[in-house]
């Protein structure tokens, strides 16, 4: 009975997230006197919504295999945003231009991550954050410095509410669901499972092993564009620290989630459990009204818990 | 037991210890879960004793070992080592105090360290001062000892060798002997990388340590092999242990009776379905050397030493690399399952589909019930041994994770299969299986190119390509093919006696 | 095989000649820097870089990746200039704790089996919360020892280059050389090999995550003693500048494959890199840029000499 029980959490690790957020929430809104749970969930969507987009990419990129993570995600949102709002200039007209832009953006600089991966053979790691510091000089010097406002229609646009729910939230989880599919019914989404279960056996087994990297990459740098260009619209225009906290956020989802960090492994549920999940841990703090400091001590050690108590990663091999 | 070990071997343990039980195993029983990998056994080693151990895949002989090396501990039973009860507080140091060494079927050195850094692994007494040095000289004794003419450099890096040569560093480390002393070398399918000169050597060797006084308990598949160097031959099925005789007492249908399958069929040069049409061509890679081809409908199968370049064939032909002319889709069968050809966090499933999925796709999308409908024809069709198709590839014997290999590459439309030694370590009744596949496919018109570093297998090719030092050596059509035609092709620009003469023994 | 050997000589020696180039680079640009006082002015700030860089290194030797280091550079400078100033006691009782709780974490990581680079991601939001709690304000007061200590001026050459030379020899003793790095890098390049040779796993992960917490310790001490204040986010920048200097070194992120006088000659050419590019007179809006063009260059230069290496 419970040896079951353990075993459909192993199937589908994504479980704990949601279960956390769940008791999040509560404590949250017990914490307030009952009152504001709504205004959480719908704020926790919103805010999620960054996170899920950006964060899908940076699964698909972990799911790769060891030592593949895209560091250059925060310098993406600081170009991406740029471009989006230099390109609309505050026109209603340039809207779809500039998140073709801001998109286009990321695209290059997935495909660049790729090329010195796949050129100079430099690990991930590194290649990402060499990238990620070029990316940050080309933000600054388009940026100069300034603070282009969105048009209007956009910026209503990303507040906007369907039904009740953020638009914002639909697009990500149209777009979580998409690459739900993509990974169960796709030969790309299956070589991403395969390669980063071992890249040498998915070439062997006749995958095209370079061809689903590329697309990895730029799918990541992608999604971080179009987020870039959403976050501008969302907070009044395009600033050079809109990414930063993206960083750690993304990897920390990624694997609350219940995807696996040595790859082959992708849980789509979990990014979007994650993402409510890390949001309602930093409200909750907030309301309970305790420092900064304590809130970050908390908050690290309730990332070490999730996946102490989670996630044993390594494959039984 | 002496008329046993005389007969191996002329070398006889020295009188009295003969009798001396060095390792007594009562009772010994070992449960996964619901699973029962080992009944309740009795197994004693002698000192100067050769054990043979044989079985089919899951018969527990890895089992038995890993709790002999203290890797694993038994569910039930006691352990006596050197007449002293270690039952309970017996594991890996334990063993290693006691002087029970193990040379396990995956390569267990660390591939970043030099050969006399993996000396320091296994021997904690190998410390302060000059530990280098000592490490160094403790290694080239043993290589010398038991593989002379190896040509190895104690300060080479161990990933930098070919894995013939990593197995014989490994082999030769269990041989060791700090302050602790090794008296029980456990050898698991020692021989699956070497050539037959360097086989030879480890047979000899280890009637050596037998005549010393030492215990070996040899593990393999190859049958003959264990007829070469057991005075005492053990046979496990199922978990417990069916046969138990001095080796004199066994003729190889003996074994394969004992293991549990029908004796292997005569071998008979098979009718040869090859056509005129070409589908494979490699330039030959050095001046010397032959151009290879394979007709469509053939088998072509690949010998000489372990290593010499019939990988590189196989994978030049796979990357359809500059100079190779490859009319069609290629497959392969890869032999290291674990390097080469499972996905472990997949299922059964999606490890044969792999290498359909792009044939499986209707308007760009995977259709997962022809998936598994194709999935499951290949499980009947090979007779895979599960329940269910979606369990994970890793519940399956090493034997049916092989079938399922040969699933995925036999399932795509490819017209041309290569077989990297896919038969390492798979057990007799999977192999009939798959040389009666091989033959109804070529049949049907596809090419097979065939890797082997088992000599019986050859026959069932149409012909063979001896391989020397990266490139082709020798061509032999199925009627000229024999063990000693191969060995000589092998070894012919390196005579033999080259090694002979280094020998310091 | 000489050409062979000539290949892999080249592949070793790349960052002592990264290093090298880019002192050339500065001197010709400046070349008042081409004294004792210029070069302790440009190098004085890669003493704590050499220290985080080694601590990174421990780690990366058995495949794990630390991405808390710089933040626990940060606590450390933290505590250096509240606690050890005002109760030198409990400042060292703090000190040692926090190296007991590295330890600790290479316990959980091994006991639980979990992923070191999620860990200790969330480490590094323990270690930030804790340095501002100690400190919420930038601000604090070194001790005068680490002060004092930092700027001694000793003969011939100025202190980094000696704090370098003699943390590359020990390192390359400790690690390269000894029984017992032999373990440790083993431990990385076939971790189930090691721990079936009867060595423990827990302990050799537990030690080489307190090692890095001693040399994360020594790196927050020295930052500190340079600075003289303490900042909650004085180091974030370390721990991807510690990762780049192990890779710029010549080591790879799995495998043990790991060179201490790599890693400290790693370190110090990053900490050039700035100083090199402010005296090239590139705008401040590329400097960044600049700084991921030069890892770029000496990687690229190192792909090329390995498929150099194996094509001849």
């Amino acid at each position: 009975m419970l040896a079951a029980l353990r075993g459909r959490i192993a199937a589908a690790p994504w479980i704990w997230s949601f279960l956390g957020t769940a008791a999040t929430w509560l404590v949250t809104v017990s914490i307030s006197g009952g009152r504001g749970g709504e205004e959480i969930i719908s704020a926790a969507l919103t805010f999620s919504a960054f996170t899920v987009l950006v964060s899908l990419g940076q699964m698909m990129v972990i799911t790769t295999g060891p030592g593949n993570v895209d560091l250059s995600i925060p310098s993406v949102i600081a170009l991406s945003s740029a471009v989006a709002m230099l390109v609309m200039d505050e026109r209603a007209g340039m809207i779809v231009p500039g998140l073709a832009a801001a998109v286009a953006a990321g695209l290059a600089v997935g495909g660049a991550n790729y090329g010195l991966i796949r050129l100079l053979r430099i690990p991930p790691i590194i290649a990402t954050l060499s990238s990620s510091l070029v990316v940050m000089s080309v933000a600054i010097v388009l940026g100069r410095g300034l603070k282009i406002k969105p048009p209007q229609v956009f910026a209503d646009a990303v507040t906007t509410k369907v039904a009740g729910v953020p638009l914002l939230a639909i697009v990500a989880l149209a777009a979580a669901v998409a690459i739900a599919f993509v990974l169960e019914r796709t030969l790309y989404g299956r070589t991403v499972s395969a390669i980063g279960q071992s890249r040498r056996i998915a070439r062997l087994a006749g995958l095209d092993v370079e061809r689903a990297s590329l697309l990895t990459y730029m799918l990541s740098g992608g999604l971080a564009g179009l987020t870039g260009a959403l976050i501008a619209g969302f907070s009044g225009g395009n600033s050079l620290d809109q990414g930063a906290e993206y960083l750690l956020l993304t990897i920390a989802v990624v694997v609350i989630g219940g995807t696996s960090v040595s790859g082959g492994r992708a849980s789509v549920p979990g990014i979007w459990g994650a993402a409510l999940f890390m949001f309602l841990i930093v409200t909750m703090l907030n309301a309970s009204g305790v420092s900064p400091g304590l809130r970050m001590l908390i908050t690290g050690l309730i990332i070490i818990g999730v996946i102490a108590v989670g996630g044993s990663e390594r494959a039984p091999r | 037991m002496t008329a046993a070990g005389g007969g191996a071997a002329p070398a006889a343990p020295p009188a009295g210890a003969a009798a001396e039980v060095f390792v007594d195993l009562r009772g010994i029983a070992k449960s996964f879960g619901a699973i029962r990998a080992l009944r309740p056994v009795d197994v004693v080693v002698r000192r100067g004793e050769c054990l043979g151990l044989v079985g089919h895949n899951g018969a527990g002989k890895s089992t038995l070992m890993n709790i002999l090396s203290g890797a694993l501990s038994a569910s039930a039973g006691t352990l006596a080592i050197a007449g002293e009860d270690l039952t309970g507080r017996y594991d890996v140091r334990g063993a290693h105090r006691a002087g029970v060494r193990c040379v396990f079927q995956e390569l267990s050195l660390c591939p970043n360290l030099s050969i006399a850094e993996n000396a320091r692994i296994a021997h904690p007494a190998l410390h302060g001062f000059g530990w280098r040095r000592r490490a160094a000289a403790l290694m080239q004794a043993a290589l010398d000892g038991i593989f002379p003419g190896h040509g190895l450099g104690m300060g080479d890096v161990v990933g930098s060798l070919s894995i013939g040569r990593r197995q014989m560093v490994e082999i030769a480390r269990a041989f060791t002997e700090t302050e602790e002393r090794a008296r029980l070398v456990i050898l698991d399918e020692p021989t699956s990388s070497l050539d037959a000169t360097a086989a030879d050597q480890l047979v000899a060797a280890a009637r050596r340590f037998a005549a010393a006084g030492g215990s070996t308990v040899v593990i393999s598949h190859k049958i003959n092999e264990i007829l070469a160097v057991a005075d005492r031959i053990v046979v496990m099925k199922d978990g417990a242990v069916v046969d138990d005789r001095p080796r004199a007492a066994f003729t190889r249908e003996g074994i394969v009776d004992a293991m549990g399958h029908a004796v292997e069929r005569a071998r008979s040069v098979r009718a040869s379905t090859a056509t005129a049409e070409t589908m494979v061509e490699v330039p030959a890679s050095r001046r010397d050397g032959l151009t290879f081809r394979a007709a469509r409908g053939e088998i072509i199968g690949l010998a000489g030493l372990a290593g010499h370049g019939q990988t590189d064939l196989l994978l030049a032909v796979q990357a359809r690399r500059r100079g190779t002319r490859v009319a069609g889709d290629v497959a392969l069968v890869p032999g290291d399952r674990s390097t080469d050809g499972v996905f472990p966090l997949w299922s059964i499933e999606r490890n044969m589909s792999a290498r359909w999925l792009p044939h499986l796709r209707r308007g760009g999308l995977i259709d997962l019930g022809r998936e598994r409908a194709e999935a499951g024809a290949w499980r009947e069709r090979l007779a895979l041994k599960t329940p269910d198709l979606r369990n994970p590839i890793l519940s399956l014997s090493g034997g049916n994770q092989q079938k399922a290999l040969f699933a995925r590459a036999l399932g795509a439309p490819a017209r041309i299969i290569l077989m990297d030694d896919p038969m390492r370590g798979v057990d007799i009744g999977t192999k009939q299986d798959v040389y009666a596949m091989i033959a109804t496919e070529a049949a049907a018109g596809r090419t097979f190119l065939w890797y082997t570093t088992e000599m019986d297998e050859l026959f069932h090719c149409d012909r063979t390509y001896v391989f020397h030092d990266g490139s082709i050596v020798a061509e032999l059509a199925a009627a000229e093919l024999s063990e000693t035609a191969v060995v000589q092709a092998s070894f012919k620009d390196h005579s033999v006696t080259d090694h002979a003469v280094k020998d310091p023994a | 095989m000489p050409r062979f050997l000539s290949w892999s000589a080249a592949e070793r020696l790349l960052p002592a000649l990264t290093l090298a180039a880019l002192l050339a680079g500065i001197f010709h640009q400046q070349p008042r820097a081409m004294s004792y006082f210029g070069l302790d002015l440009l190098l004085n700030l890669s003493i704590p870089i050499i220290f985080a860089t080694l601590a990174q290194m421990m780690i990366i030797a058995i495949n794990d990746l630390d991405l808390s280091i710089g933040a626990f550079v940060s606590l450390v400078a933290c505590i250096g200039s509240t606690l050890l100033t005002t109760e030198p006691v409990l400042g060292v009782l703090a000190l040692l704790a926090g190296i007991a709780a590295y330890g600790l974490v290479g316990a959980l990581v091994e006991w639980r089996r979990l992923p070191s680079i999620v860990v200790t991601l969330g480490l590094s939001f323990v270690w930030l919360g804790l340095a501002v709690i100690v400190l919420p304000t930038p601000g604090g007061r070194a001790p005068a020892v680490l002060s004092t200590l930092v700027r001694v001026k000793p003969p011939f050459a100025p202190l980094p280059v000696y704090v370098a030379a003699v943390v590359a020899l020990l390192g390359w003793l400790a690690v390269s050389r000894s029984s017992m790095g032999v373990v440790l890098r083993g431990a990385g390049g076939n971790p189930r090999s090691v721990a079936r040779a009867g060595w423990s796993m827990l302990a050799i992960r537990v030690s080489v995550y307190a090692t890095a917490g001693v040399l994360g310790t020594l790196a927050g001490l020295s930052l500190l003693g340079l600075t003289t204040s303490g900042d909650a986010n004085i180091a974030s920048r370390y721990t991807l500048v510690s990762i780049a200097s192990v890779i710029l070194g010549g080591a790879s992120f799995t495998g043990g494959r790991v060179f201490p006088v790599g890693a400290v000659l790693g370190a110090m050419t990053l900490t050039l890199a700035a100083s090199f590019l402010t005296f090239m007179r590139i705008s401040p809006d590329w400097q960044i840029g600049a700084q991921g063009f030069i890892l770029i260059a000496v990687l690229a230069l190192r792909a090329l000499l390995t498929r150099w290496k194996e094509t001849s």
